[in-house]
C-alpha cells in the first residue's frame, strides 16, 4: 500500500503531469466558452427577427426571379443567348421555401447535443492519459528511477502494477470530476443559452452511460500508452508509436483502401472504433454499391460498428500491450 | 567472492571486467545463467524481497528524475520503502545535501548526485551498502569525508562492498578485495594478504661502508639469493626472512645500516594480476586483460559463496 500512495504522489509531482492536465481543462474550459458565446436563448425576439430576415430573403429572390425572367425574354428578343430559353419556367420561389427556423440563432440543445459534446472530453481525457500514462513510466526509465525503486522493491511485476494503478487512480480522479463539471457546465449553458426540454429519465441514463464510455477510453487509452513506453522504456516510444499509428497506419492506410477500392475502408481505422464507443453505433456506407428498393431508389450498402466491436478491440490491444510489458519487465534485464 | 559482515571490502577489475554486472545480477537487475549468490544468508534472487530492505545500492552513475527536488527524491523512496520522513533528513544531513535538498537534481554537480545517491542507498540504514563508485565525481574533500563515512559504517557493524579504480582509497579503507579481471576472480582476500601475496620479497639493503658492497653481493649470491647492485644499495629478490641476510652478513663482517622490505601498493598488484599496465607505444584494448581459464579459481582456497 505504501508503494501505491508513493506513485501517487510522484503522479501528482510530476510537472508534465500537471501541466498536461492543466492544457486539457483549459481546451475542456475555452470548449465550454466558445459554446456559451456561439449560442443563444431562442425566445418571441428571436423568432420574429428570423420571420424578418426569411421575409427578406424570400423578397430578394422574387425580385432576382423577376429580373430573371425579363432578362431572358430580352434575350430572346434579341436571339442573344441566355442559359435558357422557356422564359415561362423561370418563377418566383415560393413563401414556404424560406423557412424562419433556418433563420433562427445557433442554441444549445441540450438533449440533442449534448450527446456529441462529450466525445471531445472523451478525446481529450484520452490524450492525457495516453501521453501522461507514457511519460510516467517513460521517464522513471530513461533517467533511472525504475533502476532504483527495483533496488527497494525487487518484485518487478508488482512495481509495474502498482505504477500502472497510480496511474489509472490519477486519471480516475480527474475525468470523474472533470465529466461531473462537463454535464454541469453544458447543463448551466444549455439553460443559459438553449434549452434543456425533453430530458427525461432515459436520457440522463444515455448521457450517464456516454460519459462512463469516455471514462472508459481514457483509462484504455493511458494503459496503452503506459504499455507502450514500458516496453520502450522511453517515453518516446509511445508518443513515436502514436504518431506513427495516426499517420501511416491510419492517414496512409485510409488512402491505400480507397485507392484499392475496399469496401468500408473506415472500418479499418481506429478513430471508426473510438466514435462507435462513444456512440454506440456507427453505420458505414459503400457508395460505389447499389441496393435497388422497391421504389426503385439504388441505396448503398451499410455496415454496423457497434460498441461491442469496439470493446472487443480495446481488451485485444490493452491485454496485447500491457501483456507484453509485463512480459519483458519480468524477462529483460535493467541495465 | 566472500564477504564478511562488518568489513569494507573493494571489488576491483578493470573497465567491461564485470563489476557493475556482478553488482547489478548479485541486486535482481540482470537474470543469472548459472551459480549461486547469497545476501546476509539469503539465497538470491530468489528470496531478493525478503533481504532487499537490509540492502542498500548505488550502481553505476548515479541516475534520478531531474525535475525532482533531493529532498522530494528521498521522500518518495522513504514512501516507498516504509520508512519514516525523519530519515530523509538524517541522511541529507550525513552527505552535506542538507542546505541544497530544495533544488532541483538536474541543477547538481556529478558530485552532488554522488552524494545524493549514497544517500538513497544509506536511507534503509542498511545491513549491506554495496556502492559502485561512490567516489566518482567527488572533490578532494568529499573523497576524505566518503573515506569517513565507510570507516564510521563499517565501525557501526554495517559491510559495505566497494567497487572503485582509485585504488588508494581501496588500499586506506577497506579490510579485504576481490579483483576480478574479464569476469573472473583473480585475487581475493584481506588487502594485507594479497599485498603479500603479490609482493615481489625485494629487500634493499645498505651497509655502513658503500666499498663493502661487492663483497656483500658476493656472500648473498653464493647464499642463493638474487642480488642487483646499485651505487649505494644492493637490492635482493627472494628473500624469506629478511632477518637471514642481516645473520649472513653479519657473519662475513659486514655490517647493514638498513634493510627495508620494498612494499607493494594495491595499484601494482592490480596492474599486475590483471596484466593493465601501460606499455610504451601500445593502445591496449577495454578487454585485454588477464583471462583466467576454466572455471577454477586462482585465487587462495578457502574462498566460498555469499556474504
Amino acid at each position: 500500500m505504501s508503494l501505491f500512495r508513493t506513485e501517487l504522489r510522484r503522479l501528482a509531482k510530476r510537472r508534465f503531469a500537471r501541466w498536461m492536465t492543466a492544457g486539457g481543462l483549459l481546451v475542456l474550459v475555452l470548449v465550454a466558452a466558445g459554446m456559451f458565446l456561439s449560442n443563444e436563448k431562442i425566445g418571441p425576439e428571436q423568432r420574429a427577427a428570423a420571420e424578418r430576415a426569411a421575409a427578406a430573403d424570400h423578397q430578394e429572390a422574387v425580385r432576382a426571379s423577376e429580373q430573371d425572367r425579363v432578362a431572358c425574354e430580352r434575350a430572346k428578343a434579341e436571339g442573344t443567348e441566355f442559359w435558357t430559353t422557356d422564359c415561362a419556367s423561370i418563377n418566383p420561389p415560393p413563401r414556404e421555401a424560406f423557412e424562419a427556423r433556418w433563420y433562427l440563432p445557433s442554441t444549445f440543445d441540450f438533449r440533442e447535443t449534448f450527446g456529441e459534446m462529450l466525445i471531445p472530453l472523451a478525446a481529450i481525457l484520452g490524450m492525457v492519459g495516453f501521453v501522461v500514462g507514457a511519460s510516467f513510466v517513460g521517464a522513471e526509465w530513461n533517467t533511472g528511477g525504475m533502476m532504483n525503486l527495483l533496488l527497494w522493491r525487487p518484485k518487478r511485476l508488482t512495481v509495474l502494477l502498482t505504477k500502472l494503478g497510480a496511474l489509472l487512480t490519477g486519471l480516475l480522479a480527474l475525468a470523474l470530476p472533470a465529466t461531473a463539471a462537463w454535464f454541469g457546465s453544458m447543463w448551466l449553458i444549455a439553460n443559459l443559452r438553449g434549452t434543456t426540454a425533453g430530458m427525461t429519465s432515459g436520457t440522463w441514463q444515455s448521457f450517464l452511460l456516454t460519459g462512463l464510455r469516455g471514462i472508459v477510453l481514457a483509462l484504455v487509452a493511458a494503459t496503452v500508452g503506459f504499455a507502450l513506453a514500458s516496453l520502450g522504456r522511453h517515453t518516446a516510444m509511445a508518443l513515436g508509436g502514436a504518431i506513427a499509428v495516426m499517420v501511416v497506419g491510419q492517414v496512409g492506410l485510409g488512402i491505400l483502401l480507397d485507392v484499392a477500392g475496399v469496401r468500408f475502408a473506415e472500418a479499418w481505422l481506429l478513430p471508426t472504433y473510438a466514435l462507435a464507443w462513444m456512440t454506440k453505433t456507427i453505420t458505414l456506407q459503400d457508395w460505389r454499391s447499389c441496393n435497388a428498393t422497391y421504389t426503385g431508389q439504388c441505396e448503398p450498402a451499410t455496415l454496423d460498428i457497434t460498441w461491442q466491436h469496439s470493446s472487443v478491440l480495446f481488451t485485444v490491444g490493452v491485454v496485447l500491450f500491457l501483456g507484453a510489458a509485463l512480459w519483458t519487465m519480468r524477462r529483460r534485464d535493467i541495465t | 567472492m566472500r564477504v564478511e559482515a562488518g568489513q569494507v571490502h573493494g571489488f576491483l577489475g578493470p573497465n567491461g571486467s564485470g563489476k557493475t554486472t556482478t553488482l547489478r545480477t548479485l541486486l535482481g537487475l540482470i537474470r543469472p545463467d548459472g551459480g549461486r549468490m547469497a545476501i546476509l544468508g539469503h539465497e538470491v534472487p530468489g528470496t531478493l524481497d525478503q533481504v532487499a530492505p537490509q540492502v542498500g545500492a548505488i550502481v553505476e552513475s548515479p541516475q534520478f528524475f531531474p525535475h525532482f527536488t533531493a529532498r522530494d527524491t528521498l521522500s518518495l523512496l522513504a514512501g516507498a520503502g516504509d520508512l519514516p520522513q525523519q530519515r530523509v533528513d538524517e541522511v541529507l544531513e550525513l552527505v552535506g545535501l542538507r542546505d541544497r535538498s530544495g533544488e532541483r537534481v538536474k541543477t547538481y554537480s556529478l558530485g552532488m548526485k554522488q552524494r545524493l545517491a549514497v544517500a538513497s542507498a544509506l536511507l534503509k540504514n542498511p545491513r549491506l551498502l554495496i556502492l559502485d563508485e561512490p567516489a566518482n565525481g567527488l572533490d578532494p574533500g568529499g573523497i576524505r569525508e566518503m573515506r569517513t563515512l565507510m570507516r564510521n559504517l563499517a565501525a557501526s557493524g554495517m559491510t559495505v562492498v566497494l567497487s572503485s579504480h582509485i585504488l588508494g582509497e581501496i588500499q586506506l579503507i577497506c579490510d579485504s578485495v576481490t579483483i576480478i579481471s574479464l569476469g573472473r576472480r583473480v585475487a581475493f582476500g584481506p588487502v594485507d594478504e594479497v599485498l603479500a601475496q603479490h609482493s615481489s620479497g625485494a629487500v634493499r639493503v645498505r651497509l655502513e661502508a658503500v666499498t663493502d658492497l661487492p663483497a656483500a653481493a658476493t656472500a648473498l649470491t653464493r647464499a642463493g639469493v638474487r642480488v642487483t647492485t646499485n651505487e649505494d644499495h644492493l637490492m635482493l629478490a627472494g628473500v624469506d626472512k629478511p632477518a637471514t641476510v642481516t645473520r649472513l652478513l653479519a657473519e662475513q663482517g659486514l655490517y647493514v645500516s638498513e634493510l627495508a622490505p620494498i612494499a607493494v601498493d594495491l595499484e601494482s598488484v592490480f596492474l599486475e594480476l590483471t596484466a593493465t599496465a601501460p606499455v610504451p607505444g601500445q593502445h591496449r584494448q577495454v578487454d585485454q586483460s588477464v583471462r583466467v581459464d576454466g572455471t577454477a579459481p586462482s585465487a587462495p582456497a578457502g574462498g566460498g559463496w555469499g556474504a
